[in-house]
């Protein structure tokens, strides 16, 4: 009986001995140096995983700021300036003012403006509304108002308002994810300031976007004279505006016949209380 | 010979189905197989540590337990020589194949206590199989596990466009696809005897 029993203790310990002296071997001869900065980095970095700055998630970024010298450290938007501030202290490196990212919806064809060409009553998503024939509006290129970003959204920042989803940029964080979801890709991802947006994604020749939406692009071209810095270029009957040319004087929006060039200021963020919807 | 570890793979990837008939493994088959990718790499990581664990635990079985007559200790011995090995294979991957080891890295140390890795290693025993044997058996178990995965991985894919009633959102529905899953492969009972009469 006794005898039973020691030989248990002392063959299951020597298994374990075994094994853990196997464990430490391997783990002092097979020891992988790992930067001490990216773990105090990876610690710094809010952990979405999002991918809002280029690098394959919050992992990424940091092996990249701990590797790459060049490597900006006020690329973090969900983390914003408290972030890309502690960042460039433990990097010993000067502070730069992250430009936050805002979504913006490109499509202003809300329920005055254009209308519904079939009765949908399958299931209640945009995903699967769009592949019924692109959905059940008149314009198959405009928000399909079943609210898939409001429901990815995790900062609950998005709203459906008049048949299109509508952004709550003091909500927003600038992740990207409504971007992702949004099946007719209307959602893209604007710097925090003021600047001209063409709020529609409608590709059909002039006649046949008028039909479908009294707000739609009939790429007419006024916008494109009227621009003084040549930002605007009208590509497959519809507009688009080259922010790196564009100097948001606001001209286009004044002519702009439908009224699809809209102002959106994002610039008062984080300054006014009261609801700042996107496109107003 | 050949024959025989051919019935062996195709009786554990069928029938003998870990997941779907013998229920053992559920939480990463219920954890990990949100998404068709993330699936198949749970599955060929559970398919290559059944694997290492059989090769490790059959000769820890006959030559160190049945030699002390400890066969009663099996369950304590296993499990720890399962934790370990790939506690040392995750070294070994991140020193060697580090791109491996990132793929496969989150989900190595939820093997260690998976159920099916050391159901396979009890059940070798159980049915006296020897090494090559229990070696195929290992290799079937973990095929059929990345089958379930990844068959499951296809329906849930599908349930997330769906539009169940609210009570059954999340959870309920994901327990009673995967009850129907099981419920088909029941249907394999019972094919291996005819297959190789």
């Amino acid at each position: 009986m006794f005898e039973s029993i020691i030989t248990a203790v002392i063959a299951v310990t020597a298994i374990g001995l075994i094994c853990a002296v196997g464990l430490v071997v391997a783990s002092v001869f097979m020891h992988v140096h790992e930067n001490e900065n990216e773990k105090k980095i990876r610690e710094l970095l809010p952990g979405a995983n999002c991918g809002a700055c280029g690098y394959s998630g919050c992992d990424g970024y940091a092996k990249a700021l701990a590797e790459d010298a060049d490597t900006k450290a006020n690329l973090c938007t969900p983390g914003g300036d408290k972030v890309s501030k502690v960042l460039s202290e433990l990097l010993g490196r000067e502070h730069e003012d992250v430009v936050e990212m805002v979504a913006t919806v490109r499509c202003c064809g809300d329920c005055k403006t254009t209308e519904k060409k079939t009765l949908y009553s399958g299931v209640d998503t945009c995903a699967a509304a769009k592949m019924l024939h692109g959905g059940d509006g008149m314009c198959t290129y405009g928000c399909l108002g079943r609210g898939d970003c409001e429901a990815a959204c995790p900062h609950d920042a998005i709203c459906m308002d008049d048949g299109i989803a509508r952004v709550d940029s003091r909500k927003c964080v600038g992740c990207g994810v409504c971007v992702r979801t949004c099946p007719n890709h209307l959602i893209h991802m604007m710097p925090d300031i003021k600047r001209e947006v063409i709020a529609c994604h409608n590709k059909q020749k002039g006649a046949v976007a008028r039909k479908q939406c009294t707000n739609a692009c009939i790429a007419c071209g006024k916008c494109q004279k009227a621009c003084p810095a040549d930002a605007i270029v009208i590509e497959n009957n519809l507009a688009s505006i080259k922010y790196d040319k564009c100097i948001a004087c606001g001209k286009c929006a004044t002519v702009c016949p439908v009224g699809c060039i809209r102002t959106a200021d994002y610039s008062g963020k984080h300054k006014f209380p009261e609801p700042n919807y996107i496109i107003r | 010979m050949i024959k025989e570890i051919f019935r062996i793979i195709l009786l554990s990837v069928l029938v003998n189905n870990y997941v779907l008939t013998k229920f053992l493994g559920i939480c990463p088959f219920l954890g990990v197989s949100k998404k068709t990718d993330q699936a198949l790499g749970m599955g060929a990581a559970v398919t290559f540590v059944m694997l290492l664990a059989t090769a490790v635990t059959h000769p820890i079985y006959y030559y160190v337990l049945k030699t002390f007559k400890l066969e009663y200790m099996q369950t304590i011995v296993f499990i720890l020589v399962i934790a370990s090995l790939v506690q040392l294979v995750e070294i070994i991957l991140k020193k060697y194949i580090p791109a491996l080891h990132k793929s496969l890295g989150i989900y190595l140390p939820l093997i260690t206590t998976n159920c099916a890795v050391l159901g396979i290693c009890a059940n070798n025993i159980k049915d006296g199989y020897g090494f090559i044997n229990a070696m195929a058996s290992a290799l079937g178990c973990g095929l059929g596990f990345l089958l379930a995965m990844l068959l499951f991985a296809g329906v849930r894919s599908r349930i997330e466009s769906s539009d169940p009633p609210k009570c059954f959102r999340g959870v309920p529905i994901t327990l009673v696809s995967a009850a129907i899953v099981a419920l088909s492969f029941s249907g394999f009972a019972g094919i291996i005897e005819t297959l190789f009469a």
